[in-house]
């Protein structure tokens, strides 16, 4: 066994052929995961790979339908977060779990303050928050209240609290996702402290940057599935985002695979929208984009590299703070996803359920809305327009529901992405930004959503197509634009749109000529 | 700025207007800031205080409770006409008065936690429950003529060389003491603070959060009761007392700078806030040229203001963050 | 559950009201044989059903705003406070001399003020509701004493008080009033896309605003509109007893406005919503109360069961009940 190699301990914790079902999906099938004392473990993988529901089976929130958990050689089957605690396991969450309104000293005590006949030790409070903060060689004024230090801190605070229940296994969800890079360094420096002292880590996160920083080993997961254990050093990063995305690529074949569109026509219609240094602290580096008509372009990039960040500055949700847009070469501002949907734009959300569908409301309803909105409530849809403008969609989209009426929230996952984006071709926009639109949808209506962007292409719409099936947009796009932790880091056209270079460019490195 | 100083600015705030406007109004008219006439802000509000700590601790944790004004009707008249009118011994009616409204208060917590109901509704249903129940129980006034409730009610003392009946004030100071030890040095208070400010975290974080709301409902229950059993003591039974009272006690919470989402807040600021709400009552006496609604407006208009005063406060702490 | 029948379920919400009314009127027969009976009296309709809608039409015209400021998700506790600062304001004015026109117009006005406030401290400074409209709640009576001086006003205006007691065509003006702004409301969010826009609003906000609607506006109407709804009860009640009493009038409507639209199918959480229903639900709440009134209990204890009744209602459409009857029928179904 690989635990017997690198400890001659058994591991510290062991979840053996671990299976979890939720209606209608398998989030994990016989899935192992092995933490060992003293390391820190990257789990890794990109959308529903099942990491979250992984941890939340570990952490108790939820609990396993088959499979075991071994936990300092004794099984345990945690039942509540509270449970988990108690058996040595504490998770830092990039939300932290804590209350942002108490002071420091009162989160790291909270449920556990010392005192004597009920009644509160305060200087005891204090004096104990200091020490778990000092542990981490944290100064901090501990009346602070916690929801006015930055995210950071909190994080440390959380970390605290979670030392101070004697956790011996820390589970750190995606911690770095809102932190720079000195509170990054910070964190590591945390980390690797805690490792010293024998704690077994769990870190997850999208940056590759730190996975190869601070980790000792990787556990990669994909759509439900173990994809395999690695040492850090011997895996190198291509192959990891290889096997993140499941595609075995080495550096010597895969050219040939890909040029879909691009290699057969780049039509070059008129910019239709241009963003110049357009960025969001936080969210997306100061980028260029150019979109065309009868272009797909292309969005790329691992899971947290600032895609759908991207889409949200295009579209108006969030305020960027820098750089420009242009709308067909004039200067405009996008400051609201009303402003966008007068110019011409269509955001079809990756987050159908808080994002996209009004569930209780009919598929009619749905479908015509977006347009409904965009006349303002005056000028109606008649009834007869609405049924014709549904009957037409389902129909092309080959929407499955028992009728018109039905509230969108009885339809399945595709059949509802596709009423979505029935809802946005009924405005028919000049630009459509597709964010992800064929997760989580069978196969049959993945080939359609592939089909109809082809049409809108065609038709000379806009298009930018977000996805993180790289063969889906190798496949589907003009033009390529790759993230990398929040920066554009390319531009792929014509005959560079292929499989091969494209994982390079995501990953990091340079192919080789 | 200091977050310390920043946790603590709405209570500074409040203690500091209240200092102001007794300063102002003991400027203005004569004989205002005289002991007597500060002991009087105590006993005149009383009732409406005792409830306010109560309705402290429930918006602490993120919850309303408008059932407390008809609450405390009830045991007023509960506990006038089983003494008066059915011979029930004092100390037994009480007893029993309290009981009522604390079980009556633990109901309506069950049903919120359990059913998962918005507070104000059940609250509101409880008000309209427990009014109607008390209008069942006699729509008439009942003066107290018991022997043993009249000697509370006639104990008198001298403030400042002014007789006063100043029970009803030690019964709030008492209750305010009891209130201020568990809102600030218990596990329970500090449970109700975390929940207020996050019933997620606070389950994740592994508190009680269940049994924490029903006793805080019930325990603001028991303040309603012991309020209508005081103002049975002042005034006699009468199923009337107390309408509104539930928004003088939301207001004074608020005015004391806990915020009314729950998850922030200090039980001193609610004595600050019952001492405002009662000097403006007393300079709108004092003046004599001013109506009694202006009492009404102003703390209409302190609300939205320490609403406003919040908000801008949460958004200047994000802001810097963000920054 | 299939489709259809939850399609079935939803018009059927309107439903349970009409039952609870004919029920509580069978109950009524029992009592009280002349119950259903209707007699011409003075050249007009007279009935123990006349009175119901003429009683229950100050709890139509809230419910009607009440219904859509719960749709978009919010509440309005403040609407027992606006009739009486409407009513003050009509009131006065006629005292003075106005004539009844101004007078409703101001009213009105006052009305739409008391709802623009409430909705801008929504839907701009994103105040949660409950606070928002409690401001308003607080001080509404304090206002109402200001413009009245703190005294009942007696109106005198006949025309006015005709709106309160009046007939028309044999019937009682109220309901007809409270029916036609029902049928006008119903017209208006159905043959514009305003329902829609609501409904969409309370479904899924972020939905709502990422598809281009402008939400906030959504929200802001709603509660204006109920302001307007809020001054019209406050006209009803004040022509009904031809005085304004800054302190009684409206007191505790603002839960029977609440109650009427829970009753008719108009889940507080916000969504589609039931004007037939929110009708009905008044209809009911005052057929309860009458109710009372004939079978003898005391008029001031009448709250008790409708609080009963209410949380009935709402524990029957809670998720936890809901859940557990769920598992009956699953345990059933196995057995």
């Amino acid at each position: 066994m690989a635990a017997a190699e690198s400890s001659p301990l058994p591991p510290l914790l062991a979840m053996r052929g671990i299976g979890k079902k939720f209606p209608g999906v398998t989030a994990l099938a016989g899935v192992d995961f092995t933490v060992r004392a003293g390391e820190i473990h990257a789990l890794l993988g990109e959308n529903g790979a099942g990491k979250s529901t992984l941890i939340k089976l570990l952490t108790g929130v939820y609990t396993p339908d088959s499979g075991e958990v071994r936990f300092a050689d004794t099984v345990i089957r945690p039942a509540s977060p509270r449970d988990a605690e108690r058996a040595g396991i504490s998770t830092v969450y990039q939300e932290v779990n804590l209350i942002p309104s108490l002071s420091v000293a009162e989160n790291i005590g909270l449920g556990r303050q010392p005192g004597k006949f009920g009644f509160l030790n305060w200087r005891a409070l204090r004096r104990h928050a200091k020490a778990a903060l000092a542990r981490l060689e944290i100064d901090l004024d501990v009346d602070a209240e916690l929801g006015s230090l930055p995210l950071a801190l909190q994080q440390m605070v959380a970390i605290a609290r979670a030392l101070d229940l004697q956790a011996k296994l820390l589970v750190l969800d995606e911690p770095t996702a809102s932190l720079d890079e000195n509170e990054v360094a910070e964190l590591f420096k945390i980390m690797r402290q805690l490792r010293a002292a024998g704690l077994g880590i769990v870190f997850v996160t999208h940056f590759l940057d730190q996975v190869y920083a601070v980790t000792d080993r990787i556990t990669v997961l994909r759509n439900g599935e173990l994809v395999g254990e690695y040492a850090t050093a011997e895996l190198g990063r291509l192959q990891l985002v290889s096997k993140m995305l499941g595609r075995e690529v080495s550096d010597e074949e895969g050219h040939g695979q890909g040029g879909g569109v691009a290699a057969k026509e780049s039509s070059g219609g008129i910019p239709l929208l241009e963003a110049t240094q357009l960025g969001r602290r936080g969210a997306v580096h100061p980028f260029d984009l150019q979109l065309r008509q009868g272009e797909v372009t292309g969005l790329a990039g691992l899971l947290g590299s600032g895609r759908t960040e991207t889409a949200r500055l295009l579209f108006g949700i969030d305020r960027a703070d820098s750089g420009q847009i242009q709308w067909r070469g004039q200067p405009v501002k996008i400051s609201s996803p009303r402003a966008a949907v007068r110019f011409g734009l269509a955001f079809c959300s990756e987050d159908r359920k808080t994002e996209g569908i009004l569930p209780n409301l009919s598929v009619r309803e749905n479908i015509i809305f977006a347009l409904q909105a965009k006349r303002g409530a005056w000028r109606t849809i008649s009834r007869a327009e609405q049924d014709q403008l549904c009957a037409h969609y389902i129909s092309a989209l080959r929407i499955k529901t028992g009728s018109p009426e039905t509230p969108i929230k009885n339809l399945s996952g595709g059949n509802q992405q596709k009423a979505l984006l029935a809802r946005w071709l009924a405005t028919q926009p000049e630009l459509i930004i597709v964010d992800e639109p064929t997760r989580g949808i069978d196969i049959g209506a993945k080939a359609e959503i592939e089909a109809l962007v082809a049409k809108l292409r065609a038709d000379g719409v806009a298009v930018l197509f977000i996805s993180s099936e790289i063969e889906e947009v190798v496949r589907n796009s003009t033009r390529i634009a790759v993230l990398r932790e929040r920066r554009k880091v390319a531009e792929l056209t014509g005959g560079e749109i292929e499989l091969h270079r494209l994982l390079h460019e995501m990953a990091g490195v340079p192919p080789k000529p | 700025m200091n977050t310390a100083l920043r946790q603590r600015l709405p209570q500074m705030v409040t203690a500091a207007i209240f200092v102001l406007l007794f300063a102002a109004a003991g400027a203005r008219y004569a004989n205002f800031a005289s002991a007597a006439n500060f002991a009087n802000l105590f006993i005149g509000n009383a009732c409406t205080g005792i409830t306010a700590i109560g309705m402290t601790l429930v918006i602490f944790s993120g919850g309303i409770d408008l059932s407390v004004g008809a609450v405390a009707a009830f045991t007023n008249i509960f506990v006038a006409v089983a003494v008066e009118q059915h011979g029930v011994h004092p100390l037994a009616a009480a007893l029993a008065g309290l009981a009522i409204g604390t079980g009556f208060g633990a109901a309506m917590g069950a049903l919120i936690h359990y059913f998962k109901q918005p507070p104000f509704l059940i609250t509101l249903a409880g008000m309209f429950f427990a009014r109607g129940c008390a209008h069942w129980i006699s729509t008439d006034s009942i003066d107290i003529k018991n022997g043993f409730f009249l000697q509370f009610s006639r104990y008198a003392a001298k403030i400042g060389g002014v007789p006063v009946h100043p029970l009803p004030a030690y019964v709030f100071l008492a209750v305010f003491a009891v209130g201020y030890l568990l809102a600030q040095h218990t596990r329970f208070g500090r449970n109700l603070l975390a929940i207020g400010g996050s019933e997620q975290s606070a389950l994740l974080m592994g508190l009680p959060v269940g049994a924490s709301k029903i006793a805080v409902y019930a325990l603001c229950g028991a303040c309603a009761a012991l309020a209508g059993l005081v103002s049975t003591l002042v005034s006699g039974g009468d199923s009337t007392y107390g309408i509104g009272m539930e928004l003088d006690a939301i207001a004074i919470v608020v005015i004391g700078g806990t915020l009314l989402t729950g998850g922030r807040g200090h039980m001193f600021g609610t004595l600050c806030g019952f001492l405002i709400i009662g000097t403006i009552q007393a300079a709108i006496t004092f003046d004599g040229s001013l109506s009694s609604w202006w009492t009404r407006i102003i703390t209409g208009a302190l609300l939205l203001a320490f609403i406003f005063f919040q908000r801008l406060l949460l958004r200047a702490t994000q802001k810097r963050l963000s920054a | 559950m299939s489709a259809p029948v939850q399609r079935r379920w939803r018009g059927a919400a309107a439903l349970w009201p009409l039952a609870g009314i004919l029920l509580l009127a069978l109950a009524n027969l029992i009592y009280n044989r002349q119950f259903f009976s209707l007699t011409v009296k003075d050249g007009h309709l007279s009935g123990a059903v006349v009175d119901i809608f003429e009683n229950g039409s100050v709890c139509m015209a809230l419910g009607l705003g009440m219904t859509l400021v719960i749709a978009t998700g919010g509440i309005d506790l403040s609407v027992g406070s606006v009739m009486a600062i409407v009513a003050a304001v009509a009131g006065v004015l006629m005292q003075q001399g106005y004539s009844m026109t101004v007078a409703i117009a101001a009213g009105l006005g006052a009305g739409l003020l008391c709802g623009l406030v409430n909705g801008l401290l929504v839907a701009w400074a994103r105040i949660q509701p409950i606070v928002a409209t409690l401001v308003l709640m607080v001080a509404g009576r304090g206002i109402a004493q200001l413009i009245t001086g703190g005294f009942q006003v007696k109106i005198n205006n006949a025309p006015y008080n005709y709106i309160g007691n009046g007939f028309f065509l044999g019937l009682p003006l109220m309901p007809i009033i409270a029916t036609a702004l029902y049928l006008a409301a119903w017209l208006w969010l159905r043959r514009s896309a305003t329902g829609l826009f609501v409904e969409a609003t309370g479904d899924n906000e972020t939905a709502s605003r990422f598809a281009g609607l402008a939400a906030g506006r959504v929200k802001c109407l709603a509660y204006v509109v109920c302001g307007l709804c809020a001054a019209v009860a406050g006209i009803f009640a004040s022509a009904n007893i031809t005085n304004a009493n800054p302190l009684h009038d409206g007191l505790d409507m603002e839960l029977d406005a609440i109650f009427a639209v829970v009753l008719g199918g108009t889940a507080l959480s916000g969504g589609r919503f039931n004007l037939l229903g929110t009708y009905l639900g008044a209809i009911m709440l005052q057929t309860l109360t009458q109710t009372m009134y004939y079978v003898g209990v005391k008029s001031a204890v009448a709250p008790v069961p409708k609080a009963v009744l209410i949380i009935l209602v709402c524990l029957l459409q809670s998720e936890t009940t809901r859940r557990w009857l769920g598992g009956l029928r699953r345990k059933k179904a196995r057995a």
